[in-house]
Formats: C-alpha cells, sequence, structure tokens
C-alpha cells in the first residue's frame, strides 16, 4: 500500500564534486529545487529557504552535511512554516562514484508522518497541482532528451 | 500506472491525504483493507484507540470516500473502497515523479557545470 518513503536514483556524468555544487550551491538549488530562487547556509542546523513563482516560500532545515557524500535537510511540502518533526518530510541525498560518474540516490521519508490540519491538506493538494504538472513537464523533456 | 498529470475533478486525492497522514487513520484503514467488514468495535479493540475516536476516524474516512459502511444489525461493517486508495497510491506515485524530475535537473545541472 502506500509507503512512508520514496526513493530515486540517478546516474550523473560528473564527478562527485560537480553534484555537490549543483546540490548545494543557492543559484543551483533555486532552479531545480524551487523555480525563483533560494537561499542555503550550508552547516548543520542551517536554513534554506526555497521560493517558487506564485507558491511563495518553503523552509527547510539541515541536518547533515558530508561533503561531498550526503547532504540531508527536513522541509515543509507547499507552506512557509518551520520544519518539525510532525510537519516536514526528511529528505537525504548520497552519492557514491559510479566509474567517472556519479550515483545520486535520494529518500523522502516520513511521509505518513505528518500530521496536518484537513484545510491546510486541501490547501497544500491545490498548490501542488500545479507543482506536478510544471515538474512532470520537466522530466518529459528530459525524457526526450535520452532517447535521441 | 501512468501519473495523472492533475489530480482534478472528484478524484482530487486531497480527502485520500487527510486519511494517510494520521498515523491512528493510517492504521485503521489498513486493518479494515487486511481483514474487510470490521466495525468500530472490533477495530478498537486491536487498536489504543477508544470506540469513540475510532468511529470518529471511520467517520473521516467514509467521508474521504476511502471505506463505506454497511448496516448489520446493531453494528456497521466497514470496507474499503478500492478506487479511492488506488487514488491516493497515485498520489505518491506523483511525489515520486516529482524527484525524478528534480534530480534530472541536478544531473543537467552537474553535467553542465566547468571544473572551477
Amino acid at each position: 500500500m502506500i509507503p512512508d518513503r520514496i526513493e530515486r536514483e540517478i546516474r550523473i556524468a560528473a564527478s562527485m564534486e560537480r553534484v555537490w555544487t549543483a546540490l548545494t550551491e543557492a543559484k543551483h538549488l533555486g532552479t531545480w529545487f524551487g523555480d525563483a530562487g533560494a537561499t542555503i547556509d550550508l552547516r548543520p542546523g542551517g536554513a534554506i529557504t526555497l521560493t517558487w513563482k506564485g507558491h511563495g516560500t518553503t523552509r527547510a532545515r539541515i541536518e547533515r552535511v558530508e561533503a561531498p557524500r550526503l547532504f540531508s535537510f527536513r522541509w515543509v511540502r507547499g507552506r512557509d512554516e518551520e520544519p518539525e518533526p510532525d510537519n516536514s518530510t526528511l529528505v537525504e541525498f548520497t552519492l557514491t562514484p559510479d566509474g567517472s560518474g556519479t550515483l545520486l540516490r535520494t529518500v523522502e521519508s516520513g511521509i505518513r508522518g505528518l500530521e496536518m490540519a484537513e484545510a491546510e491538506l486541501r490547501e497544500y493538494a491545490r498548490l501542488n497541482d500545479g507543482g506536478w504538472t510544471f515538474e512532470l513537464g520537466e522530466l518529459t523533456a528530459y525524457l526526450a532528451g535520452m532517447s535521441e | 500506472m501512468t501519473p495523472r498529470l492533475r489530480p482534478g475533478g472528484q478524484s482530487a486525492p486531497d480527502d485520500a491525504l487527510v486519511a494517510m497522514t494520521d498515523p491512528t487513520r493510517w492504521r485503521l484503514l489498513n486493518l479494515v483493507a487486511a481483514h474487510g467488514e470490521e466495525t468500530a468495535t472490533t477495530l478498537a479493540a486491536q487498536l489504543p484507540v477508544s470506540r469513540p475516536a475510532v468511529a470518529r476516524h471511520l467517520s473521516i474516512l467514509g467521508r474521504a470516500g476511502l471505506v463505506s459502511g454497511r448496516r448489520s444489525g446493531r453494528e456497521v461493517r466497514y470496507h474499503v473502497r478500492p478506487q479511492r486508495l488506488e487514488q491516493a497510491a497515485q498520489w505518491v506515485t506523483q511525489l515520486a515523479s516529482e524527484w525524478d524530475a528534480r534530480l534530472a535537473a541536478i544531473k543537467r545541472i552537474a553535467e553542465s557545470l566547468e571544473d572551477a
């Protein structure tokens, strides 16, 4: 049935250092996560803000920074709130060498533990409707590039 | 299963989210799915929650379309409505698709970076 965690991975033809840069530098973070900029204080306990056009800002708090192998944070989906265990999910990125490239793996966990009020969930679903469409469009473009 | 781009209309996953993000409701839903034909009394016996609390959660699950009840004598017997559960599962598929898209974007960025 519905899992508590989502695990995805991708092979990248770039060194772990470059993948680390793409993951953790504000100018990159603000394009792959959020679409209108980001700020990041890259240290355990440091804050991340993510801005979306028309969707406002959401916040994350960094848990672990072990360059260039591990980066994790808790984030609040769809609302501008300080991340706490009962309103946020944990996102962990792990990087491992893969030949001359990098295997990037992400795990988002704690999905079932979210305790949100009913009205907030409705708003969340409404806000994320547009988000999915945009991000799936990105995925489609990516897959089209792969088949060339 | 192809992820749906939009959860629109009555198939929006918002009500199903209400069920799956509350731990007690989630356990209730799993118990009903596993055994079928449960009542508030039999469910309360399996959870550290009072019967009135179980009845309240069942009512929320019922409004979300995740379970439906059938009166049998003095009790109501609940079963899962698989269509709505399927929609909740699709929501998780969409979360996974979000990550696929983000990872694809990270890949594009990393592969286009010059060495420092």
